[in-house]
């Protein structure tokens, strides 16, 4: 029974992280990291760590999930191009990866550690449990979590200081999408602001407009043909 | 099942992870593939602490968790700023200090 949940688990995780890998709009390989996380829940829970499962769960699929699909769905996707800088590189990488994990199955299975070769010794009951925890994280490890602590509170900081928009007078950023007045690249197709104005509402009211436009409308009468229909 | 299986399936997936992110070039899926390798490397902590019997590599795990977390807000706030300068997504375009 713990050997197939094992086997399952750990086919959910290599297939997770391989959807991660290989995926080209980075939303799904957002979606194959929570197959992955779940997966590696599982195996925590196999490995009687009941409180961290939990918080793999909590934590990750929760927060840290939803922050990558914020960002990812605020980024857009964009699919990466088929142009590789590095000649190779599609080759090279997963030799690479290969050449990793052999080097650390030899270095992990080759040394002598005589617990490797068995399940570990019998625990009692409450091991992994949130009591457990929580007594070794406030009584033996209490500076390493308040040094976390101060950690997050920093790294919440930087995040907003990171994404909040820069508006320092000294620098002077790229401006941002024209997108209010000119339509999205400069406006190249109509014209200025007032011209698209007098093309596009001749005579809907009557007072507002640029001078030119009132112009022709007084001279061709209160039944105004739009000045747009005449071929330019 | 024995401590082995899991150690080897650590040291896959943060293998899996190192190639993702050599391979890839979108900042977001780098990110992710840390992710993959901050995993793996829980995954060994608490399997040896399950070898060992001693709970204390769980919280060894719980503070890279938080790292992650801390990693995970940071890059991600750096991306939402490259994004909003008009800079390529793109970690090749992406070489100089100086936005």
């Amino acid at each position: 029974m713990e050997a197939i949940l094992f086997f399952v688990a750990a086919i959910g995780a290599l297939g997770g992280a391989l959807g991660v890998v290989a995926m080209r709009n980075p939303f799904y390989g957002v979606l194959a990291l929570v197959v992955h996380l779940f997966s590696l829940a599982v195996l925590f829970l196999l490995l009687t760590a009941a409180f961290l499962a939990a918080a793999q769960v909590v934590v990750y699929a929760g927060a840290v999930v939803v922050l990558y699909v914020f960002v990812s769905a605020y980024v857009g996707g964009q699919t990466e191009s088929a142009w590789e800088p590095i000649p190779g590189q599609r080759f090279l990488a997963p030799l690479l990866g290969i050449a990793l994990f052999v080097e650390l199955s030899v270095a992990v299975l080759a040394s002598s550690l005589r617990a490797l070769g068995s399940g570990g010794p019998e625990v009692a009951a409450g091991f992994g449990d949130p009591a457990a925890i929580g007594n070794l994280l406030l009584e033996k490890f209490l500076i390493p979590f308040e040094a976390s602590s101060i950690l997050l509170l920093l790294a919440a900081v930087g995040a907003v200081v990171l994404a909040s928009r820069p508006s320092t007078p000294g620098e002077t950023p790229p401006p941002l999408v024209p997108w209010t007045e000119h339509g999205p690249a400069g406006g190249e197709g109509v014209g200025g602001p007032s011209e698209r104005f007098a093309r596009e509402e001749p005579g809907a009211s009557g007072d507002s407009g640029t001078t030119l436009h009132r112009r022709v409308a007084s001279e061709e009468g209160p039944p105004a043909p739009s000045p747009a229909e005449t071929p330019s | 099942m024995t401590a082995e299986w899991y150690v080897v399936l650590s040291s896959l997936l943060f293998a899996i992870g190192a190639m993702g992110i050599l391979l890839r070039r979108n900042p977001v899926v780098i990110l992710l593939c840390l992710e993959l390798m901050l995993n793996a490397g829980n995954l060994a902590l608490i399997a040896f602490s399950r070898m060992v019997g001693n709970g204390q590599g769980q919280i060894f795990a719980l503070v890279v968790m938080v790292v992650a977390a801390c990693e995970v807000v940071v890059g991600l706030g750096l991306i939402v700023a490259i994004f909003r300068r008009q800079l390529p997504l793109d970690v090749d375009e992406l070489r100089e200090l100086r936005g």
